[in-house]
């Protein structure tokens, strides 16, 4: 029951407050789109919040725990019937008759995959929000569930492989002998890719990472890992992710996997191309090559797979031993916390459509992210929506991403210098200028201006790399020196005419100010200073 | 030194004359050697006595020089009473505002200073123009030509300064006025000041004079006027250079080789800060100087990335994320200078330390309102200065800190300029604090910075605002720890 307009109000319908229902998602997941923190949440934007019984179960939310969030517990389908129906994986067709015509969908949409999807919510006379459709722009960051989910799969592939590997990660000198150090590589340096990173070097492991943005060195080093430079070219993206990256590029990381795969025990493969199959990027070859015992986790397995011989959500062993894991759910598998931030991702997309906190959803068009999640409407497919423009300029620093990173602020494009042949025209008139004053005019003007141009040119060099700090002090000194007009003031006192002598006068008590004034508060200023510093000896 | 001149040719060796210009290359070596000085952290206290030091000599010289040659005569013994009086009367009052003033008015007393320089300046160049010794042709024609420029950059100087100092001590709005057509007018004044010049070469009247005088006054009036509060700092350092400029056109005029190498070393000492600061806003020199910035106008209001949640935070809670900080940089601001926090946020970070957080600082190039301003405040407070950093050195760092404190501080932090090319303030360097794990804002309220734009980083994920007045904020969060 999105309001299409502000002018749409509640005419000839009797009041009743917006109900969102959270609905049981059909096995295997285990997640739900609301756990009772976030029904609170909900609650407290002005919705009346139904549950259907069961739904948080094998995310160890209890019904009881909605009930006390303030939700009533319904059965599944009055909590389909509901005005917003919030959901993590997409309906199946039989949900879909279950959602009343006029309703609004949250969920996880894939739009770009599943056309058939969209048209059938399309069909039903449902405004579908699609999760995984928020833009990558800073507003939009606390409803981007890929980079909330990512994360957790990051942190769980590390595990599942550990659970496969038949070793410690970290190396340890024990009475039973040495034990050496798991090798890692990671590839894609994304939210996925970092939380793995960060996950596997404190189990212990020695981490590669490998991304073709050269920007998130810093980041990978930064949780422990070694970041492997692939040193080509790279296209920049306006749009935060990675595009499909030049033959060059993917002939030397191939390179670099085979290179790998030969070394380390574990993979973990992120790399994903939104729209796309995710790239290839280790062949049966590499993984014929890696020891018996290794583990590779693809995450991409349900796009197509980055490790020939992934199959999607299956564990897989090769004839050398090497155990590929496929798995597609592996957020899933942290049902708890996943559920917790999905929810939040949720709440926060809610928020932005009920900016009256009064439990009226406003769907405006005229906001790119409203505009980008949504999928269907008013009986119409809406995807793809019109392209964001994520960098504000172009530059090095403009991010492309893997499983997604964040956007890098763009620098400032540094001033245009001044044209060499402008700069020497105008030296050259000055100087012209400069030697016709000086040719012309009558002593002892030209003994002036040498004494004034050489005073220039003293004055310019002579504070050239002045401190930053000393910035005030030399201002108030230069100040009180400048008080030198009371030089010229004091000759003329002795003038015949008196107006000429009270005049001098004022000036003189003016400059006068300035140079006392301006000496001694500088010495102040310097006291102080100089007490920092004795501070700072003493710590 | 018209008479030092003269008096140099005579045939005794040690003449008043050629004593005081002795003396005046000893103090113009010792104020190039003060300029020096203030340079560098260790040479700036000997610096200042340098400066001292050039400037008794000079005036000692001045004054022996000047009345050698008059001693006896009435006029003369006139001139040393009013001249006595000034130095006592100006040298109290000098000393009194130094030893009152808060180092939060520092911006507006060295203002209010520039604009004495100025009107000194003026009271000369009239003088000059009252009293015409002895001179003919040529000589005398560009005598009155000095006469103009002398007068004519000490007023734009005193007006320009009286506006800064209005604006600074908020007795003026900081807003820049708008007046249609501001760049002729500014150009106009420029024309109509050559031309007065001109005709006052040709025929002496004392009513040009007065045009001229008005004139200045107008356009310095105007020129500051139009020039928005977040370029101060520039302003007040390009003031700086006016008044040199005023010293050594005073120095043309009265045959003064003194104010004329002082007046050009502190004319182009000057005008390099004002560039540096320029260039650390990236702004052009040429329009700030010419009261530029306010031509810009606003093109983004705020699309897209200023509107938003906001995150409030309490002093309890911001205490809680310092403590377990492992590295903290603050950066402060104006705000911080107008609620006095100086000292409350030095003892926030001496008590971090001894937790053994990492704190640091970073200044942004602008910050406050006059070049330098926080480290200043900082000195006062007795920060040690080791841990107070500059922008460039402190930018990268902000991606591996905890908590950053911006602390009164909004244009200096503000994402905008370095990712909406739209912004009025876009391509300003800023300091990154939203790269931080955690931003804590304090803020009185949700208003714009002195620049009038809007600033998303309050809308950040990462960034909680703690409003409220910024000394009574840090206390809390000290009486928490």
């Amino acid at each position: 029951m999105v309001k299409q307009s502000a002018s749409m109000e509640k005419t000839n319908e009797e009041y009743r407050m917006t109900r969102i229902g959270v609905v049981t998602e059909q096995r295997p997941e285990t997640r739900v789109a609301a756990t009772p923190a976030t029904v609170k949440q909900l609650i407290a934007l002005g919705y009346e919040v139904v549950v259907e019984a069961g739904a948080g179960a094998r995310s160890a939310f209890p019904d009881d725990a909605y009930i006390a969030a303030g939700a009533d517990l319904v059965d599944g389908v009055a909590a389909f019937a509901s005005d917003l129906v919030l959901k993590v994986n997409a309906p199946t067709e039989a949900e879909i008759g279950l959602l009343a015509p006029g309703a609004t969908l949250i969920a996880l949409l894939a739009p770009a995959f599943k056309p058939e999807l969209l048209s059938a919510l399309a069909a039903r006379g449902v405004t579908a929000l699609a999760m995984d459709a928020v833009p990558r722009i800073s507003r939009a960051q606390s409803m981007d569930v890929l980079s909330s989910m990512a994360n957790i799969a990051g942190y769980r592939a590390v595990v599942e492989a550990a659970h496969e590997f038949g070793r410690f990660f970290t190396g340890q000198v024990t009475a039973a002998g040495k034990v050496p150090p798991a090798k890692v590589l990671v590839a894609g340096a994304g939210v996925a890719g970092l939380a793995a990173i960060g996950a596997a070097s404190s189990l212990g492991a020695i981490v590669r990472a490998t991304d073709p943005r050269p920007e998130v060195a810093d980041q990978v080093k930064s949780i422990g890992g070694e970041y492997l430079k692939v040193e080509v070219e790279v296209e920049q993206s306006t749009d935060g992710y990675a595009k499909a990256t030049s033959e060059d590029y993917d002939r030397r990381a191939a390179e670099i996997y085979s290179e790998q795969a030969a070394d380390v025990d574990i993979v973990i493969t992120t790399a994903l191309i939104p729209g796309r199959a995710a790239p290839r990027l280790f062949t049966a070859a590499d993984v014929a090559s890696m020891k018996s015992g290794s583990v590779i986790v693809d995450m991409a397995a349900g796009m197509g797979g980055n490790v020939e011989g992934s199959v999607a959500g299956e564990r897989i062993v090769t004839p050398n031993g090497v155990v590929i894991l496929g798995y597609t759910d592996l957020a899933s598998r942290l049902p708890t916390q996943a559920s917790q931030l999905y929810g939040t991702n949720v709440v926060n997309l809610v928020k932005l459509l009920t900016p009256g906190k009064d439990g009226e959803p406003v769907l405006d068009f005229d906001d790119v992210v409203q505009r980008s999640v949504t999928v269907a409407r008013d009986g119409a497919v809406t995807w793809p929506p019109p392209p964001v423009q994520v960098s504000a300029a172009p530059g090095a620093a403009t991010s492309a991403s893997a499983v997604g990173a964040k956007d890098v602020a763009a620098r400032p494009e540094p001033q245009q210098p001044m044209s060499p042949v402008k700069k020497v025209v105008l030296v050259a008139i000055g100087i012209a200028a400069l030697f016709a004053v000086n040719a012309i005019a009558p002593p002892p003007l030209p003994q002036h201006f040498t004494v004034l141009v050489l005073a220039i040119v003293v004055g310019f060099y002579v504070i050239g790399k002045v401190a930053h700090a000393l910035h005030t002090p030399l201002m108030s000194v230069t100040n009180a020196i400048s008080g030198i007009i009371v030089v010229g003031a004091m000759v003329q006192i002795t003038s015949d005419v008196l107006v000429v002598q009270i005049i001098s006068a004022v000036a003189v008590l003016l400059a006068s100010i300035n140079v006392f004034g301006g000496f001694a508060v500088t010495r102040r200023m310097l006291a102080m200073f100089a007490a920092g510093r004795t501070g700072a000896d003493r710590g | 030194m018209a008479d030092l001149v003269n008096a140099a040719e005579a045939t005794t060796l040690l003449t008043p004359a050629s004593i005081a210009g002795a003396a005046y290359i000893v103090a113009a070596l010792l104020f190039i050697m003060s300029l020096a000085g203030l340079s560098r952290h260790d040479t700036a206290r000997a610096g200042v006595n340098y400066g001292i030091a050039g400037m008794t000599i000079a005036l000692v010289a001045t004054v022996y020089a000047t009345f050698a040659g008059a001693w006896g005569s009435p006029q003369a013994t006139t001139g040393l009473i009013l001249l006595v009086v000034a130095v006592l009367v100006g040298g109290a009052i000098g000393l009194w505002r130094a030893r009152i003033v808060a180092m939060t008015g520092m911006p507006e007393l060295i203002a209010l200073l520039h604009s004495f320089v100025g009107l000194a300046a003026v009271l000369v160049g009239w003088n000059g123009a009252l009293e015409v010794t002895g001179m003919s042709g040529a000589l005398l024609d560009i005598h009155h030509a000095e006469v103009f420029i002398g007068v004519f950059i000490g007023g734009v100087t005193f007006t320009g300064s009286i506006v800064a100092f209005l604006k600074l001590s908020a007795r003026m709005s900081s807003a820049p006025l708008m007046l249609p057509g501001k760049n002729v007018l500014n150009l106009g004044a420029l024309v109509a000041f050559v031309v007065l010049t001109v005709w006052y070469v040709i025929t002496p009247e004392l009513w040009l004079l007065v045009v001229v005088t008005a004139l200045a006054l107008a356009l310095g009036w105007h020129l500051v006027a139009s020039i928005g509060g977040g370029d101060m700092p520039v302003v007040i350092s390009m003031l700086n250079s006016y008044s040199g400029w005023a010293a050594a056109a005073a120095g043309f005029l009265l045959n003064n080789d003194l104010l004329i190498v002082t007046g050009a070393l502190v004319g182009s000492s000057g005008a390099y800060l004002s560039y540096i600061m320029c260039k650390a806003m990236n702004r052009s020199f040429i329009s700030v100087i010419a009261g530029g910035f306010g031509i810009a106008a606003p093109t983004s209001s705020g699309d897209g990335e200023a509107e938003g949640e906001i995150r409030e935070v309490n002093a309890e809670d911001a205490a809680d994320m310092l403590r377990e900080a492992a590295s903290v940089i603050i950066t402060p601001g104006y705000g911080m200078a107008v609620a006095q926090a100086q000292y409350p946020v030095a003892e926030l970070t001496s008590r971090l330390r001894e937790r053994g957080v990492e704190v640091r600082f970073g200044i942004h190039p602008v910050a406050g309102r006059l070049p330098g301003h926080m480290n200043v405040l900082l000195a006062e407070a007795k920060v040690p200065y080791d841990i107070v950093e500059e922008m460039d050195e402190i930018n990268d760092d902000f991606a591996a800190t905890s908590v950053v404190l911006v602390i009164g501080a909004n244009d200096t932090v503000n994402p905008s300029a370095a990712e909406d090319p739209g912004s009025p303030i876009a391509g300003m360097p800023v300091l990154r604090v939203w790269e931080a794990s955690n931003v804590i804002v304090f803020k009185r309220s949700m208003s714009a910075g002195y620049a009038g734009v809007a600033n998303p980083l309050f809308h950040r994920e990462n960034a909680q605002m703690l409003f409220g007045d910024a000394k009574q904020r840090v206390e809390d969060i000290l009486r928490t720890l």
